[in-house]
């Protein structure tokens, strides 16, 4: 695996310009690799009217796991639109692989996208749902059902299968848009943050598919605004900020900087006092303050994945009805404002 | 998560790169056409099975409806008119309510939801992330709605004339459908109907892809084909029910005001209608191509 990513904006407004990582000195150069094996963003810029989505994105693209990282309204979510054809760019380039996204008949035999549309075909089953789009695609009926099979095993969905959709959970469902996104083999897949709403288990189960599917030379792109889950995952990081690439680079930096700045959590649960006792009783824990409904808790840690670890078990023990754990933007904000202005820009 | 891990770098690393090998064979044709199939069979379901569907149900029956209640409750020596004046009286049904109003709305709640529909719901993303051309789905979902609504008004026209000559007269109607021309005026009224369908869905499609709220340029289209009757002879070309009328068996009356001119013969009624289709789908085809998919706002 060779996972290089390299980045070059000018963007004005942030005075910053990042070159290629490193890192890939001991790797295949991305800009030595044929452009008909990387995603290429030559030049992209999205304006939607007046508003800027992103300016000026040069990106190369190599397999592994890349994440675009950034707060709400950075563009990740344009650059992911951009890519897959949803969005056509008011100015610039867009290689996948070669293929343009013009050409979807071309591109999406090799891409799967997974969005954060949270919609279905009223009435589908989640089994219904994937072998309908697969039969889109042109594949016969045995090979879809078989397909289909294939990717609910992949994200532990079978004994969910023939349920209806909507009955779902936000976790389920996004385990159906997976599922549905892999279900044709793509050669690149696109995640528009695809841990949402899943509980800490199926999120680490999650993230061990998609590290396997990038060592097997896959290309994935995810966009997070959870930085230990990116720390956790990635092979190479972008960072957005207002629409630019502000710098991009290996991972390990990030988790550095998570390090230095605790990020606060909130988990809404039915008792949130017997969780606070229980979790500063450990050393990952640095500030637990329960919410004003008294229905949830803010935790603030250094080490998430610890955390985590240690959420799950404190959970099992005391028995308690979780009703989502999520971080906290404000914070993550802060941390995003950190990196953006250190260095210069650079991770 | 067992099966997670049972996925072996061996099967994933074979995935990558390789295009499915049945797909990969089929031929452009026989792939486009296995696309639509698949587009069609969804699609019919949510035109025929959505809760969107109830309207159109309330369309396509409200005639038979009427139709049935004035049978019930006609009054004695309410038919005192004559039969032979029983194919103005359906011609003015035909023309003032089903073909003008029932089928005019009724392609325009299908045809329109067809593309409209989906960005409302927020699911027109799925299709533009499959490896389909956008022209193989706008012909798949055309077809869909041409299905339905066919089907239905087709329902329509031919119950209503039936109800209507039935319920009054059935001895010399059952003469007249089966010795006389009554069979093939009714094959008149339901061609008709179908180049209907097919030539305000196409409108109506296209009316979907360009308007965020597609209500009122149908009004507006509403409004053009009612005062066709008005217009002079050139502008009343540029309009589908038009052509239309010049088919139907039996012309509607239009009134002391209305600007008269020869209908156009069905070798050019028909040919022109399909022609109108054809660039019209053309148009959307071409517009769908370079849609994005935003659905903020909606």
């Amino acid at each position: 695996m060779t996972p290089t990513t390299t980045a070059t904006t000018t963007a004005s407004s942030t005075q910053t310009v990042s070159s290629p990582t490193a890192s890939a000195a001991n790797l295949p150069a991305a800009s030595a690799v044929s452009s008909d094996r990387l995603i290429v963003f030559e030049g992209v810029s999205k304006f939607y009217g007046e508003i800027l989505g992103v300016n000026r994105v040069n990106l190369q693209i190599a397999p592994g796991i890349t994440s675009l990282v950034g707060p709400n309204g950075s563009g990740k979510t344009t650059l992911m639109n951009l890519m897959t054809g949803l969005l056509k760019p008011t100015r610039g380039n867009i290689k996948v692989l070669g293929t343009s996204p013009d050409d979807p008949e071309a591109m999406f035999q090799k891409l799967g996208y997974c969005s954060q549309f949270d919609s279905f075909p009223r009435g589908a089953t989640a089994r219904e749902f994937i072998e309908f789009y697969l039969r889109v695609h042109g594949f016969a009926k045995q090979e879809t059902r078989e397909m289909t099979q294939a990717a609910l095993e992949r994200v532990s969905l079978t004994e969910a299968a023939d349920r209806k959709v909507s009955a779902f959970s936000k976790g389920m469902r996004q385990r159906v848009r997976l599922a549905q996104s892999i279900a044709h083999n793509p050669s690149v897949l696109v995640l528009d943050e695809p841990l949402n709403g899943l509980d800490p288990m199926a999120r680490a189960e999650i993230i061990r598919l998609f590290r396997q599917l990038a060592d097997a030379g896959m290309y994935l792109i995810i966009s997070s605004h959870i930085l230990h889950e990116v720390d956790m995952m990635s092979d190479s990081v972008v960072l957005l900020h207002n629409g630019y690439v502000v710098a991009e680079g290996e991972v390990h930096g990030v988790r550095d900087e998570i390090e230095e700045h605790p990020i606060q959590i909130l988990i809404r649960c039915d008792r949130p006092q017997i969780l606070a006792a229980r979790l500063f009783e450990h050393e990952q824990t640095v500030e637990a303050r329960i919410h004003n409904d008294r229905q949830g808790l803010f935790v603030k840690t250094r080490r998430p994945d610890d955390f985590y670890l240690l959420l799950n078990k404190v959970i099992t023990e005391q028995n308690l009805q979780i009703e989502s754990v999520a971080p906290v933007d404000d914070d993550l904000s802060a941390v995003y404002q950190y990196l953006i202005t250190a260095d210069g820009g650079q991770i | 998560m067992s099966s997670t891990s049972e996925i072996s770098e061996q099967t994933a690393a074979a995935n990558v790169n390789q295009p499915n090998v049945s797909r990969e064979r089929a031929s452009s044709w026989s792939l486009w056409t296995r696309q639509t199939l698949a587009i069609l069979s969804l699609e019919i379901r949510k035109n025929f099975l959505s809760r969107r569907a109830l309207l159109l149900y309330l369309i396509a029956a409200a005639p038979l409806g009427l139709l049935t209640l004035f049978a019930l409750f006609r009054m004695p020596g309410d038919n005192a008119g004559s039969f032979s004046g029983m194919g103005v009286e359906f011609a003015a049904i035909y023309g003032g309510l089903i073909l003008r109003t029932l089928v005019f709305f009724g392609c325009a709640w299908v045809f329109m939801n067809l593309f409209r529909g989906e960005v409302v719901d927020r699911s027109l993303h799925y299709y533009f992330l499959a490896p389909v051309r956008r022209e193989v789905l706008v012909v798949g979902k055309y077809l869909s709605g041409l299905i339905a609504t066919v089907t239905l008004f087709s329902i329509t026209t031919v119950g209503s004339m039936l109800m209507l000559y039935f319920s009054l007269y059935p001895a010399e109607s059952a003469r007249f459908f089966f010795e006389g021309a009554g069979a093939a005026h009714l094959l008149a009224y339901l061609g008709v109907t179908i180049l209907a369908c097919i030539g305000y869905g196409a409108v109506f499609l296209l009316v979907g892809l360009f308007f965020r709220n597609p209500i009122i340029p149908a009004l507006l289209l509403y409004g053009w084909e009612w005062i066709n009757f008005l217009l002079p002879p050139l502008l009343k070309k540029i309009s589908v029910i038009h052509y239309l009328q010049s088919l139907v068996p039996v012309p509607m009356s239009e009134g002391p005001f209305a600007v008269l001119v020869e209908p156009t013969p069905a070798w050019i009624s028909v040919p022109s209608l399909l022609l109108f289709t054809g660039v019209v789908l053309f148009l959307a085809s071409r517009h769908i191509r370079r849609m994005e998919i935003s659905y903020a706002g909606e």
